[in-house]
């Protein structure tokens, strides 16, 4: 039977080559909060207290455009609505947990690590302490994420505007979605999400944001039930 | 307001993280709903790609022949093909710069 901290370790070698992809992305989140204007104080406590790459760069973009409080907090909302299907999945082995552990863990459920477990753990069914794999993974990327933003809120204010590196932000949600290109109900979905965003993007307060994702999702909702 | 925003969507995000996990059954999740919840991704991100690429900062479309245009499509068939975060970053922000200061 393994022991709790070799699970631990086991999670935290598990997410090692996902380092390759969060790291950058880290960099890309700091440098670009500090790019769009942001205090760092502000950059770095999007990664403290949101925790969540892709709607932390949504979050600074939309405030520093001058979209409302609500539709900022909004979209965070609906990008990181994809942790219900994770919490759903992950709650079968998290079940034995008394409720403070179950609040704690809570905080490290992230995409990689997720994956990760999920993978690990129905693949080792009697598994005795499943929640210190879990832990492994999200710890790790925490840490990893945390390092990375600061080194890229410093490195930002080296950057030159001229770069325009607010480039990097269509970049880096393509290449979040690069794995699902070859999947054509997901590429079905992405084209209805960009051409909507693209027809609604003069609706007001920026709810195309908003808006565009629901059309998509409603889109996924009836392709689902033509396909069965 | 800034602070209040950030604490409010840390809020909101910690809520979808726990709320599976310590409050909710999480049979009251259909499968209908999981199988939706799937394409968050799909349906979220491209909402900031297009905009992202097709638009400049006034919010009017670029002509075809926009650097940004060169610059997605090669990160989009460099990503396709690799599979990898850093290539299709560095792919397209490489070709974008190499189009605006060197042609």
């Amino acid at each position: 039977m393994l022991s709790k901290s070799k699970i631990f370790f086991k999670g935290t070698v598990a997410v090692l080559p996902h380092m390759l992809s969060v790291i950058p992305f880290g960099i890309i989140t700091g440098a670009i909060g500090v790019e769009l204007g942001f205090d760092p104080i502000l950059v770095y406590a999007t990664s403290l207290i949101i925790f969540g790459g892709a709607s932390q760069i949504i979050f600074m973009q939309l405030l520093s455009g001058g979209a409302s409080s609500l539709i900022a907090i909004t979209s965070v909302g609906v990008i990181n609505s994809r942790h219900l299907l994770y919490g759903a999945v992950l709650s079968e082995y998290l079940e034995k947990l008394n409720f403070i552990k179950k609040l704690f863990i809570s905080y490290f459920i992230v995409d990689q690590g997720f994956a990760e477990s999920n993978k690990y753990i129905k693949q080792n069914k009697n598994l005795s302490n499943p929640h210190y794999y879990i832990l492994g993974t999200g710890v790790t990327l925490w840490f990893c994420w945390q390092l990375s933003t600061i080194s890229g809120i410093i490195l930002g204010s080296f950057i030159p505007d001229e770069l325009g590196l607010k480039f990097a932000i269509p970049l880096t949600f393509l290449a979040i979605i690069v794995n699902d290109l070859r999947k054509l109900d997901h590429v079905f979905v992405m084209l209805v999400s960009g051409f909507a965003s693209l027809i609604l993007f003069d609706a007001p307060f920026k709810s195309y944001i908003i808006l565009s994702p629901i059309v998509a999702l409603i889109a996924a909702f009836i392709m689902l039930r033509f396909k069965k | 307001m800034t602070w209040f925003s950030i604490i409010v969507s840390g809020i909101v995000t910690y809520f979808s993280r726990m709320a599976m996990v310590a409050l909710i059954d999480r049979d009251m999740l259909g499968t209908k709903v999981k199988e939706v919840l799937n394409y968050v991704p799909a349906a979220v991100f491209p909402a900031i790609i297009f905009p992202g690429v097709f638009f400049n900062d006034f919010g009017s479309l670029v002509e075809i022949t926009d650097p940004k245009i060169y610059g997605a499509m090669i990160a989009l068939i460099v990503g396709f093909f690799s599979r990898s975060v850093i290539a299709t970053i560095l792919s397209g922000l490489s070709s974008y710069w190499f189009i605006v200061f060197v042609i």
